[in-house]
């Protein structure tokens, strides 16, 4: 890749060569440089093989990466309730939702896979412990209600997240996000109508929703990041237009959001400071225990280990399915040479 | 669910309520080689138009479709094979050998449900009678007893490894889309209807399942080992499937169904083809006597039913 | 999503022996119309590429025909040489039908 600057002297060069080798790296990183401040500046497109500066191509693999491990490790929660949906139509769109989510595990595992980073190495990353993914998915879920908070809430944050990000100017970023963002459409949708069920239900019903909603509206608005000023990465992402909006900017959307549906719903969310704010136009809501995001973020919150164990053993328990499709397709091949060769 | 005009979204930015706009012009037409042909784009998506299970219950509650006592009893057991299946198979998503598969079964399972529903909401019909109403595929899948389950017992077989689904898989597969090719033809013409849409389902099922038999018995030693294992811990159970009782003899008389024993010839010839390509022998072991069919289960499914049902069973008529 | 390059990572020595190549993913979204380029995956061989592309990109309906190619057999342009390649076409307005004024206006033209 033209972004890798050449480390030795080849030993068919001569010192003279080398330094012209030099020259030539230095003056092609320059101009892709350039074309990619120029690119940046059109507000257009980055394709897989153009020249991007290292820091670039390696903030997209760790956003894209972590993205697609809350993909995976998110399907875990909701798939806990598959099977126990209390009806049948419940259980199906329940199996649809957490079978599209390992699809947009897939989409985004290929995205990253564009930037030159094997599938297997950052799932092996993320069953080592080394990778990061979305801290809300290391909460339990605890009820059937939670069914309809996840869905209303954090597919919701996830969907205000991304909808920006099928602009991001990555294009192999952005063209998942598209096809992620179609599919997250009913996500949400499915999400609210849980919801809407269980508080137009009994009592009981009702209680249950109220309190999925009062556990998940935390963790949920914590999925925009840590505040601005706490967000270093988040700056130059906006300047690479990655990211289009600040974290809290696009929390403060979501609150607004939350406050119309929650209406609807006829249930409340756990925050007495949430306001409209005139004079900066904007949604304001009430601390954030981020000490706790931090916590659970770094390994220790309640599913994390239980996560990852259960990543580990699906990925060990189907390494010898994996191993004899693969010495089948070889045998095949093999097979299918030898046809050739014998005609 | 629309946004505030407080919030100063940018109309492309509400996010995430129904048809998502993804703030990106033309975004359908992205995958593209840029064409600009919206039309060309490979995620336009649409739901299609099937026989849904939402039209047979809905049929059934206007009595438009309205089952005989013993179409209601066959729909029934047909209705419970599936639903046991989907049961099973759904315990796959998020643990498949590779996402890929966590996807393929994933699909497998939620058309088992698919036919599942079909079956049951139709069954329900039956219920219907002097001025009570029917039941619905809730109420049949949920508050039912274990001996009031109708299903043959190959479709409780815990999942084991990957091999013992796959063996499961095939068996059932090539089981059912010999029936649902023949039912397609019932004098019922619900039956008629759903073995029509359900086919070219289980059809899929069958090449999924065949490709992995193929792949598990000739790849490695170990994938070979196992799957000859899980051939040997499911073969027991087929003879059940192809047992003919008063019921199937009665539906078989009137052209609403056929005789279980009538697909046995056709079963024996598709599997042994892919066994034999496989280098696998039909495995030689003694059938398992069964008695799904009157309620006589293995005594996997009382487990399995309990953690179906604990939840709705936990708010007796509640809606969800 | 992966445009056509392969990644130029050598795979990693732990996985040896059951990592699935990657596949790009064509898909046809009604008769008539080009296959176009929907993403990739993973998969053992063709057969189960074929398949597995079924199972993840047509879930709604979004094709009636699906190619699958190796990553690897893709080859691509040079961005590098974008110049060269792409240059050449421009200005050669000639080549489309608004560059001839004088007939505009007569009919069936
Ligand atoms: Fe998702
Ligand atoms: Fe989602
Ligand atoms: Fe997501």
């Amino acid at each position: 890749m033209a972004s890798q600057p050449l480390q030795s002297v080849p030993a068919e060069q001569t010192p003279a060569q080398h330094e012209q080798s030099l020259e030539d790296a230095a003056r092609r990183d320059a101009e892709g440089q350039a074309y990619f401040d120029k690119v940046m500046a059109d507000d257009s497109r980055i394709e897989p093989r153009d020249w991007m500066p290292p820091a670039y191509r390696k903030t997209l693999v760790r956003q894209i990466s972590q993205h697609a491990h809350s993909e995976i490790i998110g399907m875990q929660p909701e798939a806990n309730w598959i099977s126990r949906a209390p009806s049948l139509k419940r259980k199906a769109i329940l199996m649809a939702k957490v079978q599209d989510e390992a699809g947009h595990g897939l989409y985004l595992y290929s995205a990253a896979e564009t930037l030159g980073q094997p599938r297997d190495q950052m799932m092996q990353d993320l069953m080592d412990g080394k990778a990061k993914y979305s801290s809300i998915f290391n909460y339990p879920a605890r009820t059937w209600a939670d069914m309809g908070a996840i869905g209303w809430m954090v597919d919701g944050a996830a969907i205000a997240n991304q909808v920006p990000l099928c602009r991001a100017s990555y294009g192999p970023y952005g063209r998942a996000m598209v096809r992620v963002c179609k599919e997250e459409s009913f996500h949400q949708r499915q999400g609210f109508e849980i919801l809407l069920e269980l508080s137009h239900g009994t009592p009981e019903q009702k209680q249950m929703a109220q309190e999925a909603v009062n556990r998940w509206y935390a963790p949920a608005l914590m999925m925009f990041g840590p505040p601005d000023q706490d967000s270093p990465n988040s700056q130059q992402s906006m300047a690479w237009n990655i990211k289009r909006f600040g974290n809290d900017e696009l929390r403060a959307r979501f609150v607004g959001m939350m406050m119309e549906q929650v209406k609807v719903l006829e249930l409340t969310l756990p925050d007495k400071d949430i306001r409209f704010n005139e004079e900066t136009k904007k949604w304001e809501h009430g601390p954030l225990d981020w000490d706790e995001f931090h916590e659970v973020l770094s390994g220790r919150g309640p599913c994390n280990a239980q996560r990852l164990e259960r990543r580990r053993e699906a990925h060990e328990n189907g390494a010898w399915v994996r191993e004899a499709a693969v010495a089948y397709a070889d045998k095949q091949s093999r097979k299918q040479a030898q046809k050739e060769f014998a005609a | 669910m629309s946004t505030t005009p407080e919030t100063a979204v940018p109309a492309e930015e509400t996010a995430g309520h129904g048809d998502i706009s993804v703030g990106v012009p033309g975004a359908g037409a992205e995958f593209g080689a840029g064409s600009g042909d919206a039309a060309a784009s490979a995620t336009r998506i649409t739901p299609g138009n099937a026989l849904r299970p939402e039209d047979i219950a809905l049929a059934v509650s206007r009595g438009t479709a309205k089952p005989s006592d013993d179409a209601a009893e066959y729909a029934l057991r047909l209705g419970d094979d599936a639903l046991i299946l989907a049961q099973r198979l759904g315990h796959w998503i998020s643990r498949g050998p590779e996402l890929e598969e966590d996807i393929a079964l994933g699909n497998i399972a939620l058309d088992q449900l698919g036919h599942a529903r079909s079956f049951l909401s139709y069954a329900g019909g039956a219920y219907a009678k002097d001025g009570k109403p029917g039941k619905t595929e809730d109420d049949l899948a949920y508050f039912r007893r274990e001996p009031e389950f109708r299903s043959v017992e190959i479709f409780e077989q815990p999942n084991g490894d990957f091999a013992v689904t796959i063996a499961r898989q095939f068996v059932v597969s090539y089981y059912q889309y010999e029936l649902y090719r023949r039912l397609t033809e019932s004098t019922d013409a619900t039956l008629a209807g759903i073995a029509a849409k359900a086919v070219k389902e289980v059809d899929y099922h069958r090449d999924h399942s065949a490709q992995w038999v193929l792949r598990l018995a000739l790849g490695t030693d170990e994938s070979r080992e196992k799957m000859i294992h899980a051939f040997q811990v499911i073969w027991p159970y087929v003879d059940e499937l192809f047992r003919d009782d008063e019921l199937t003899a009665r539906l078989a008389g009137t052209g609403a169904a056929v005789e279980p024993s009538s697909l046995r010839a056709d079963f024996d010839r598709l599997t042994g083809e892919v066994l034999a390509e496989a280098e696998l022998d039909v495995p030689q072991v003694k059938a398992a006597p069964g008695g799904g069919r009157r309620g006589l289960h293995s005594e996997h499914l009382g487990y399995l039913l309990a953690e179906m049902q604990v939840l709705a069973r936990e708010y007796p008529g509640a809606t969800w | 999503m992966n445009d056509s390059t392969a990644p130029a990572a050598a795979p990693a020595p732990h996985t040896a022996g059951n990592v699935w190549p990657l596949w790009e993913v064509f898909v046809r979204s009604s008769r008539g119309l080009s296959h176009v380029h929907a993403g990739s995956l993973h998969a053992p061989d063709a057969v189960m590429a074929l398949r597995n592309a079924r199972d993840l990109y047509t879930r709604r309906n979004e094709g009636v025909s699906i190619w699958v190619v190796p990553a690897d057999a893709i080859a691509s342009s040079d961005p590098d040489s974008k110049g060269a390649f792409f240059e050449s076409p421009q200005g050669k307005d000639y080549r489309h039908a608004t560059y001839y004024t004088k007939s505009e206006g007569v009919k069936h033209l």
